[in-house]
């Protein structure tokens, strides 16, 4: 294993690196309010009183929301606390109606977890989790509208957020990044995130700090609000740089909450710890202590699906190569289209084969996610049925897969129509390699001569003048035979 | 005959019903006496048009046959910290004025829907934070009583609920709704010499409340009797899924399960309420209370509730945290008023907002609460106040073993003179002495009017019970309330 270090002046430097992952919770309808969450809605027009914060509104605990999070912390295999605490986090800001966030400082929804990354140079990690717990997001401010004033949108006001807080377990921008995809993933299979990072579902506050390997932990800085994997791993990447350049130059880091700026791929001071707001938290008298019950937590446990380190064993274990096994298993549709061409009877090696190489190949020429593949899964596995019964030869499956592509038939449609069945006819094939072998009888003289390699010609010859449509290995026999 | 405005809620409703009078002759006549009442300054808006309004729909039902709803023909005084759609509601704070809120409480809804209609919005102490009603934005309410000593002294109504107090005292409205956080109901009803009861914690819905501590927050009615008392509270009560503290239980019946027998209830005397420097009227009004009780079949038992003396500072710590957070959003962003000096940024117009809105009060509790909540002070305060309000609760549950409920007097002196004690906040929170306990501990109490001081003037005893025990504190109360017979009401001089 190569450890990712830093070359200072002053010698190596390891990086130290936690994530805060906040992530949206997928409902329809806001943590505390029944107002709609669909996101790219005009302004305003998704905003009930209650997330206006207009006097005398209550919140009121989503049911769902709570679900998904507790939902969400199994997949981790992270202790779900039976009894959590909403607590108000006071702070002024034009985009906060309430003029505090409602979230869980003290008693969070789920406590210890864990998840497993896998390394660039093999082999897994395990990264603990320290908690989840769920919380308010706040509205966004406009200052583009108008020359002098700033517009609030209170839209994403009240939406539930999950905060997903890492232990300091990460060891290089390339772990970090492995944990955000597999965190990503783990979300997506359980359904309690969409994970999209553009539309700013999920986005992630960066702790960073560096040492002499061996020694203490540094002084870490919390890089704000970075919303992709990507960004993720180049502001660890600059800010490790930068720490360890004011480290080596004599000074100190502070402790201070920074922002990072994709254009640029650098981070900068945002506001240091003594200018750091004093959030006054205590619990919300609005609200009661959350309790679960035992039926609510086995209903949470019995709705989660298998999870992607499941699923990929259990792909290991049908003879699936591992690097197929990542692949198939990495985003959720894969997965999820892929367990569906098993049902439909496809042979599980040839399959994963199949996908990894021509339904990827075909997908990634037309732009499109497997999702919106013009070949179902049932389809699929009809056209690898007919290579397997022999009935296509591997290069006719790949004409038949085109027009499928282009079509969307049936492939035992596109098969019987354009005649493309590969044909086993030994009196046929015959047939023709006689009528080959007259019409090169110097090759057939240099071959038996010893010119082994004239085989692949005398192949070639036959499967043209065949149409492409004879069975390979029969021609084969064939040839072999009648050569001599 | 007597006057309508003489009539009681039961004696409005059963009325109507019988035809004896139409709802829109009471609604008229009790019109008339807020619009000629201005000088309590009781009411900060008129709504006759609502009261007129649900009064002929009451009389045009009873025309049609229809069954009689609960309270048609009731007209009723609303609290300005009650959102009402389309009236303005303001918590009788400069912050809010001129704010109309689309949307109706939970509770006045559920009066309208009893059929009650309102004749106003009334006057209350600034965000319910104060006992004298001295803290609103649009002036005090001025008690309709006077020191019989011959003083022209104008009296403090009680607060926070002061204008409902005033409006029933002085027969502009049967009844009004209160608010109730660490005696606000049951203050004024004693200052005023009329009955109020704080339910239990949940039993009334939030939600449409402006919040002041909503731990602590609830509503109640206040009106001249007990059995109207009983009446109003079943027509406010129940649960509110938009209330997350809501009880989800059944309102009972109160009103029908009224009796004055108190054969078998052990009531319970806290000796910690002998508090010092109480003048000796209350003392002596406790004992009278305390044999009326006995008379009417209880059993008297000493108990000891020995956290009492902490419950004031707790409250005074838990109170102003909350409001501290609750009262963030009115912040000059999106209602209410908003000051924007020239090239003010965001922080500027929060300050300059909120201290043009805010009374001197609420800023008062604000800075405290801040205070107790910020680092440093958290534990110290906070916590410890928090649990100190566990040890109060758990002081009743031990006094649950040996008595059925408790009677106390309502507050340590009658109505003091306005000004009197608005430059000492201290002795203003020591009024809340006897009421903040019960209040920490989320259970019933309420205050029936019992008697007069020296001055005339009136004195309240309050009967505490155990959580969701309402009809054990409202029949205690029909039987202080029989036996005292207080018949005192207030000369007209507005």
């Amino acid at each position: 294993m190569v450890d990712y270090r830093i070359q200072g002046a002053t010698g190596e430097w390891e990086v130290v690196i936690g994530l805060e992952v906040h992530a949206q919770v997928t409902s329809n309808a806001k943590l505390f309010s029944g107002a709609s969450t669909a996101f790219g809605a005009e302004p305003n027009t998704q905003v009930s009183l209650v997330d206006a914060a207009m006097p005398g509104m209550l919140p009121v605990p989503n049911r769902e929301c709570i679900r998904q999070a507790v939902r969400t912390g199994m997949a981790i295999d992270a202790a779900i606390n039976k009894w959590s605490r909403f607590d108000r986090k006071n702070y002024f800001y034009a985009d906060l109606p309430q003029g505090y966030q409602i979230s869980q400082l003290y008693h969070p929804l789920v406590g210890e977890g864990s998840l497993d990354i896998e390394l660039d140079e093999g082999g897994t990690k395990t990264i603990g989790v320290e908690r989840i717990h769920v919380e308010q997001d706040a509205g966004k401010l406009m200052h583009d509208q108008h020359p002098t004033r700033s517009y609030v949108d209170l839209n994403r006001s009240g939406v539930a957020l999950m905060e997903i807080v890492s232990r300091p377990d990460m060891r290089s921008p390339a772990e970090a990044g492995a944990y955000v995809r597999k965190l990503r993933s783990i979300l997506r299979y359980v359904g309690s995130c969409d994970g999209n990072m553009e539309e700013g579902s999920m986005r992630a506050d960066v702790n960073v700090s560096v040492r002499k390997p061996g020694a203490p932990f540094g002084t870490r800085t919390e890089t704000k609000n970075v919303n992709s994997v990507r960004f993720v791993m180049q502001a660890i990447e600059h800010e490790a740089n930068r720490q360890v350049d004011v480290l080596e130059a004599g000074g100190t880091i502070v402790q201070e909450t920074r922002l990072y700026d994709p254009d640029s791929g650098t981070t900068r001071s945002m506001r240091s710890k003594e200018d750091a707001h004093d959030y006054r938290y205590f619990p919300d008298p609005d609200l009661l202590p959350l309790e679960l019950d035992d039926a609510f937590l086995d209903e949470c446990r019995a709705s989660l699906p298998e999870l992607p380190d499941a699923k990929r064993a259990r792909y290991e274990g049908l003879g699936i190569t591992p690097y197929n096994a990542g692949v198939l298993t990495a985003e959720v549709e894969t997965a999820r289209w892929f367990d569906a061409l098993l049902e439909a009877g496809a042979k599980p090696v040839q399959a994963s084969n199949w996908v990894a190489s021509e339904l990827f190949g075909a997908l990634n020429r037309l732009g499109k996610g497997i999702e919106e593949s013009p070949v179902s899964p049932s389809q699929a596995a009809e056209l690898l049925g007919l290579v397997a019964d022999d009935t296509l030869s591997g290069s006719l499956a790949k004409q038949v897969f085109e027009i499928m592509l282009e079509t969307g038939d049936d492939p035992a449609k596109i098969v019987e129509e354009r005649g493309l069945k590969q044909t086993s006819d030994t009196g046929a094939i015959e047939k023709v390699i006689a009528e080959v072998m007259a019409a090169n009888e110097d090759k057939v003289a240099d071959y038996r001569g010893g010119k082994d390699k004239l085989f692949g010609f005398f192949v070639g010859q036959t499967m043209k003048a065949m149409a492409g449509k004879a069975n390979p290995q029969v021609v084969n026999e064939l040839l072999k035979k009648a050569l001599g | 005959m007597t006057e309508l405005t003489d009539l009681g809620v039961a004696a409005i409703r059963d009325g109507v019903q019988d035809g004896a009078f139409s709802a829109r002759e009471v609604a008229e006549a009790f019109v008339a006496k807020v619009s000629a009442a201005k000088q309590l300054n009781a009411f900060l808006v008129e709504t006759p048009d609502h009261a007129f309004a649900a009064a002929d729909a009451a009389d045009k039902a009873r025309a049609a046959g229809e069954a009689a709803k609960p309270l048609a023909g009731v007209p009723i005084g609303m609290k300005d910290l009650f959102c009402t759609k389309g009236v303005p509601s303001t918590a009788a704070s400069h912050i809010l004025e001129g704010f109309t809120p689309p949307y109706e409480s939970t509770v006045s809804q559920k009066l309208w829907d009893a059929g009650a209609g309102m004749l106003g919005k009334l006057n209350m102490d600034q965000f319910a934070m104060g006992s004298s009603n001295e803290t609103s934005a649009f002036g005090n309410v001025i008690s309709p009583w006077r020191r019989s000593d011959g003083g022209n002294a104008p009296l403090a109504p009680g607060g926070s609920s002061g204008g409902s107090s005033a409006a029933i005292a002085a027969r502009l409205c049967p009844a009004a709704t209160g608010t109730d956080t660490g005696g606000s109901i049951r203050q004024p009803a004693a200052f005023t010499g009329i009955a109020g009861i704080k339910p239990t914690y949940g039993r009334c819905s939030r939600f449409g409340i402006v919040a002041f501590a909503s731990s602590l927050d609830q509503a109640g009615p206040m009106a001249r009797d007990v059995r109207d008392c009983a009446i109003m509270l079943e027509a406010m009560a129940g649960f509110d899924a938009r209330d997350a503290t809501s009880l989800e239980l059944d309102v009972p019946r109160w009103e029908a399960g009224l009796s004055s027998d108190l054969k078998g209830k052990r009531i319970g005397i806290p000796k910690e309420y002998r508090v010092e420097n109480m003048p000796s009227e209350i003392d002596a009004l406790w004992q009278r209370g305390i044999d009326w009780a006995r008379d009417a079949g209880a059993e008297i038992v000493e108990v000891s509730l020995p956290h009492t003396k902490y419950a004031l500072p707790a409250y005074y710590i838990i109170a102003p945290a909350e409001a501290s957070s609750n009262l963030a959003r009115y912040d000059g962003v999106r209602y209410g008023l908003r000051d924007l000096p020239d090239g003010a940024n965001l922080q500027d117009m929060y300050a300059a907002t909120r201290a043009a809105g805010f009374g001197d009060e609420v800023k008062r509790r604000i800075m405290i609460g801040t205070y107790v909540l910020s680092a440093g002070y958290y534990d110290a305060y906070f916590t410890q106040a928090s649990k100190v309000r566990t040890l109060i609760a758990r002081d009743f549950d031990a006094a649950w073993e040996s008595c059925d409920l408790l009677l106390t007097p309502t507050a340590p002196s009658a109505a003091f003179a306005l000004g009197e004690k608005s430059a000492d906040p201290i002795a203003m929170y020591l009024n809340d002495v006897f009421t903040v306990p019960s209040s920490l501990a989320g259970l019933p109490a309420m205050s029936v009017p019992a008697g007069l001081d020296g001055h005339g003037l009136p004195l309240g005893l309050q009967v505490i019970g155990k959580a969701l025990d309402e009809q054990g504190v409202l029949n205690a109360g029909l039987a202080l309330e029989q036996r005292a017979g207080f018949a005192a009401r207030p000369e007209a001089w507005w």
